[in-house]
């Protein structure tokens, strides 16, 4: 893996960092299969160099994007990342990206647009569950305009200081720390500006269980389980668990959500 | 045959052997999470496997009725310590959540048994489990009579069924596995059902036929 040149960032969070084995090692990426361990075991199949993102929509340069392009330019910072799944399991991650916003600017967002759509690669032959019908594939999900635009939502391109390894979502992904994990799309190969909200793969399965919105959110519970607490991952048999903080703890976002009801808009 | 064979080498070995082995899967989890050999969430790791285990042995015990009437072959002396065993994880499993993955969050868990269907019917299933597990020995056998010692443990059935759907029941999106359970459950059950079938279709055609062996 290779080293990259990184700064560091008031974004980050003090604590410290759950441990590189395990941020590798559990992973949610159906792609890969359902196992928190599936992930590790089969997504050294994956191409990830070349790679390219379909950039597209309401946008004044839209085109297909070389990762190289992409990066030309961009200045990577360290961001270490509270990090909570829908699952109710914490990490800390010390992701190494670039904010989206600089990426949207560059490809000119146009004034109808409201929403970004993301989408994971579809390559059945080197993502071996997505020859199953598990998910309804390619993985697909979105953010509202000002969300995407906020300084805390990164697209990673790596961890722990190296290049972001296959399990994590190589070669880039996105990450919307004050969401839950599934929000933050692995493997990304389209990003679309539309007037309308895009469709998600999680809420288009169960609705009443994944919203589009996805906030971290103590005070809404899934359906089937609370949102209260959570457990950190890494913190062994006797860690015990943890009380959750509103949009884990990135109290700044609060600004983006004035007026709505996060019990409805969930 | 191979079922005389095989039933000639159940009747040589003894039952007693399943207690002294049934624990050591459980207590080799708890010594692999204790030591980190669990990957990055022993928790969740042990409580997966002890409530795979317990639904596990709720099968094998279930199968052993069919076994004998499908396939001649008699496995009814494990059935006791299959069922404890049974048991014993399902309670290892509870602890695990209830210690370990809720720690101190009481009214946290204790919200989740009234709230959360999944965990309801899970805490059902084991509850179901208890009467079960005290009536396993010959001396209930005998105060309760064997018919209405049979008819209490036809509670395995409810149990069986609330706990293969407590699994389907928590996990996202539709994989394989918990559905494998429930379809194992849901045959083996059914497979009563024809046996029932089949007993009263002979009993209808009249003292003649051949009686099968009540199960």
């Amino acid at each position: 893996m290779a080293k990259l040149a990184y700064s560091r960032s008031d974004y980050s969070t003090p604590d410290a960092p759950t441990n590189l084995e395990d941020i590798t090692s559990y992973n949610n990426f159906y792609e890969f299969g359902f196992g928190k361990g599936d992930p590790a075991k089969y997504a050294g199949a994956l191409t990830t160099d070349p790679w390219s993102i379909k950039i597209d929509g309401l946008v004044d340069r839209p085109g297909e994007y070389g990762l190289d392009d992409i990066l030309k330019g961009v200045s990577l910072e360290e961001r270490i990342y509270r990090f909570r799944c829908v699952e109710a399991w914490a990490m800390i991650v010390p992701w190494i990206g670039f904010p989206l916003s600089g990426l949207l600017d560059r490809v000119g967002v146009q004034s109808k647009a409201k929403y970004v759509a993301f989408e994971t690669l579809l390559r059945p032959s080197e993502m071996r569950a997505q020859k199953t019908s598990a998910l309804d594939w390619p993985y697909r999900e979105g953010l509202r305009l000002d969300e995407a635009r906020h300084p805390l939502t990164i697209l990673a391109t790596g961890l722990y200081g190296e290049e972001i390894p296959n399990q994590n979502g190589a070669p880039i992904r996105l990450v919307v720390p004050w969401k839950y994990g599934f929000k933050s799309i692995k493997s990304i190969v389209r990003i679309s500006l539309t007037d309308r909200q895009p469709e998600t793969t999680w809420n288009a399965l169960q609705p009443e269980e994944y919203g589009f919105y996805a906030n971290v959110n103590p005070e809404v519970d899934h359906p089937r389980w609370s949102q209260a607490t959570e457990r950190r991952v890494g913190a062994g048999l006797f860690g015990g668990r943890q009380d959750t903080l509103k949009f884990n703890g990135y109290e700044e976002v609060a600004g983006l959500y004035v007026g709505q009801d996060l019990a409805r808009d969930y | 045959m191979l079922a005389d064979r095989l039933n000639a080498l159940f009747r040589k070995l003894p039952a007693w052997p399943i207690y002294i082995v049934g624990p050591l899967p459980g207590i080799w989890l708890y010594w692999q999470g204790a030591t980190g050999a669990l990957g990055a969430d022993p928790v969740r790791a042990i409580e997966h496997q002890t409530g795979l285990y317990a639904l596990q042995l709720i099968i094998a015990g279930l199968a052993v009725t069919p076994l004998r009437g499908f396939a001649g072959l008699n496995l009814l002396k494990f059935r006791r310590a299959i069922g404890i065993m049974a048991f014993a994880y399902a309670g290892l499993h509870l602890f695990t959540w209830a210690a370990l993955d809720m720690g101190l969050y009481w009214a946290q868990a204790l919200g989740d048994i009234v709230k959360r269907p999944y965990i309801t019917i899970g805490m059902a299933a084991f509850l179901l489990l208890v009467p079960l597990v005290a009536t396993s020995n010959d001396r209930a056998v005998r105060r309760l009579g064997a018919v209405r010692w049979r008819k209490l443990h036809w509670l395995t059935y409810p149990a069986a069924l609330l706990a293969a759907l407590h699994f389907v029941w928590l996990v996202k999106a539709w994989p394989l596995e918990p559905f494998v359970y429930l379809g194992a459950v849901l045959g083996l059950l059914g497979l009563r059902v024809v046996a029932k079938g089949a007993r009263s279709a002979s009993r209808r055609k009249g003292a003649a036929a051949p009686s099968p062996t009540a199960s």
